[in-house]
């Protein structure tokens, strides 16, 4: 069993209420940061620990924080992104579904690093039983002192609201959920100026990802050092991935960052193996937008290294040989699976969410989707593999937000490791429409423990 | 058509608009327009979103513009019920294509449109977070997960049932 800093309590039955959290030691951390320690030192214990936003971009927490502006007389904002939209990704819901006290008390302690007085938790529409949940955690947290005016007698005030999105994808970029928050569109903005310096309401905002908030608990409570220890290089700490597609155990674990990909898909603790005793054939390990790798490439680098779950690892060998830990979506493929449909999937999934306002991303989104659809549907010709090839490249880099790249990575890796099995689609344009490509070189060498 | 919420709905509406700060109501927008689109049925008319847009003291264009942008706001009159089907990626993989030519053959309805008795739409959707438990769907408020034929059976069974009782 690996270390479990954020998901330990998650089998205590009630640990949903306010009562068993609290016994179970919960709000610790906020009363040390708010007695025992400062905004300032809250900051360079989140800097020691090495965290790194768990929302997919890996920026480090602690750096985040040290460039909110603090312009006298200028509210600051601290805005939980609990918009989870990332096809694979769903670990954020568990957190807040079982666990809701451990994000409130992550965000009082970060409210307080950042001088936030009013916090809010942008949560995607679509999960309208957790904001119930979430606000039935924040009446009890209130009730019980921990919110509102003078938060054990220190004068600190906190406030916590819950906002509900209404389904769009792209307000999981910072800029977008703050347009979203500010009741717009979710059109993402133009950096600079960043939110640290004009985010919500043009005032100085920081927006992180609800399991980097729940993960500054542990942090303050061990200190900073001693979270560091945990993990290896600069994957501190523990991650939370959601595992889905075809596993024996689909579901929410934390790890630890040292264990390798094979055992975790292998291992009885996390995946369980490929459901129904079939073979690997490809794995998106970081959420859809990461690059997916045959499961040669997956579980070991092109130099033959073991790949293990953590940033740097899964990294390695850049995107021509590797992919990234991203959110920590571990979207699973078996050998009966086709890359052109998945493939296609996902693009549809971008174009739907493309907000529009950049040309490259909202008409290369859909030309993606259109010519996909027409190879697997068996009209696809094999200058169409170039076409999608070039397409992905001029949307890569040439959008606003990074939603460009997100739909231009999974097409890329698609036509670069699985280039054969797109010509196999156009070539066999009947035979495609009934029977998969299969396995081919991709498991190859690949070893399965018995 | 005109619309006025009643005094719980119009309390809640001020629930919402007292979390932002003075002067930036306009950031009640989509919580206000879920609560529209809940308070009356299921979607949003011109009337009442041009109500909404007179509540939060902002143009009706604002309303309109956010409206037509997020995929939970309904432009056009929809069932009872609205069967949300996921069909990203990681349902696909496990079989959501299925449960969706199933679903549209029980109610006899393509996706996007309503069966002949107002009683279910079905919408397909666009990953909803639940790819775990896939295949999946959203009713209402609730997701409903590791779909089958027969489980599809029984959900469509359940909420007839609340229709003709």
């Amino acid at each position: 069993m690996g270390v479990k800093l954020l998901l330990d309590k998650a089998n205590v039955p009630g640990i949903r209420t306010y009562e068993v959290y609290r016994r179970e030691g919960g709000y610790r951390s906020v009363e040390k940061a708010l007695k025992e320690m400062n905004p300032e030192s809250i900051v360079e214990e989140v800097k020691k620990s090495g965290l790194r936003g768990r929302g997919g971009a890996g920026f480090p927490t602690g750096m985040k924080w040290s460039f909110i502006a603090k312009p006298e007389g200028v509210p600051r904002h601290l805005v939980c992104n609990a918009d989870e939209s990332e096809p694979g990704t769903f670990k954020d819901r568990y957190l807040m579904e079982f666990i809701p006290h451990l994000l409130l008390e992550g965000l009082i302690v970060s409210s307080f690093a950042l001088g936030s007085h009013d916090t809010y938790i942008y949560i995607r529409g679509e999960y309208a039983w957790i904001t119930d949940i979430l606000e039935e955690a924040i009446n009890e947290a209130k009730a019980n002192g921990w919110l509102g005016k003078n938060i054990l007698g220190t004068g600190f005030e906190c406030n916590i609201h819950v906002h509900r999105g209404a389904g769009a994808y792209i307000c999981g970029e910072e800029t977008a959920l703050i347009e979203s928050l500010e009741g717009k569109r979710g059109n993402p903005r133009i950096k600079p100026p960043f939110p640290a310096i004009q985010g919500l309401w043009q005032r100085p905002t920081v927006v992180n990802n609800v399991e980097t908030l729940a993960a500054i608990v542990p942090i303050i409570n061990m200190g900073g050092e001693e979270y560091a220890k945990i993990g290896v290089g600069r994957s501190t700490g523990t991650k939370l991935i959601s595992a889905c597609g075809n596993i024996n155990k689909p579901g929410v674990y934390e790890i630890d960052m040292t264990i390798s990909v094979e055992e975790f898909i292998y291992s009885d603790e996390y995946c369980g193996g490929i459901k129904g005793g079939k073979q690997l054939k490809a794995c998106i390990p970081g959420g859809s937008s990461v690059p997916i790798l045959p499961a040669n490439l997956l579980l070991k680098t092109a130099t033959g290294e073991t790949r293990y779950m953590n940033y740097e690892s899964l990294s390695d060998g850049g995107f021509a040989t590797g992919s990234m830990l991203g959110s920590g979506g571990f979207i699973v493929l078996d050998e009966d699976q086709c890359i052109v449909k998945n493939t296609l999937t996902l693009a549809r999934f971008y174009r739907h969410e493309s907000c529009g306002q950049c040309s490259p991303c909202r008409e290369g989104t859909g030309w993606m989707e259109k010519i996909l659809h027409k190879i697997e549907h068996g009209h696809g010709t094999i200058a169409d593999i170039d076409l999608l090839w070039d397409i992905q490249r001029k949307i890569e880099g040439n959008t606003i937000c990074p939603l460009g790249d997100a739909a231009a990575w999974p097409v890329a890796a698609a036509i670069r490791h699985f280039r054969d099995e797109f010509e196999w689609h156009i070539n066999n344009p009947v035979l495609s429409q009934t029977s998969n490509f299969g396995l081919q070189h991709y498991a190859d060498p690949i070893h399965v423990p018995a | 058509m005109t619309y006025t919420f009643n005094d719980t709905q119009m309390a809640e509406l001020n629930r919402l608009v007292a979390r932002y700060p003075e002067g930036k109501q306009k950031s009640a927008l989509l919580p206000a327009l879920h609560l529209a689109q809940d308070s009356f049925d299921g979607w949003l008319p011109t009337e009442l979103m041009d109500y909404i847009a007179n509540l939060l003291k902002i143009e009706p264009i604002e309303v309109y513009e956010v409206a037509s942008f997020y995929s939970m706001f309904n432009l056009k009159p929809v069932g009872k019920f609205i069967f949300e089907v996921c069909q990203t990626g990681p349902c696909m993989i496990s079989g959501s294509d299925d449960i969706i030519a199933y679903i549209q053959e029980k109610l006899d309805i393509k996706p996007g449109e309503t069966t002949k008795d107002g009683v279910f739409t079905l919408k397909l959707v666009e990953c909803l977070g639940a790819c775990g438990y896939a295949p999946m769907m959203q009713v209402g408020k609730i997701f409903r997960e590791h779909l089958t034929k027969e489980k599809v059976d029984s959900i469509i069974a359940e909420y007839r049932a609340t229709v003709t009782n």
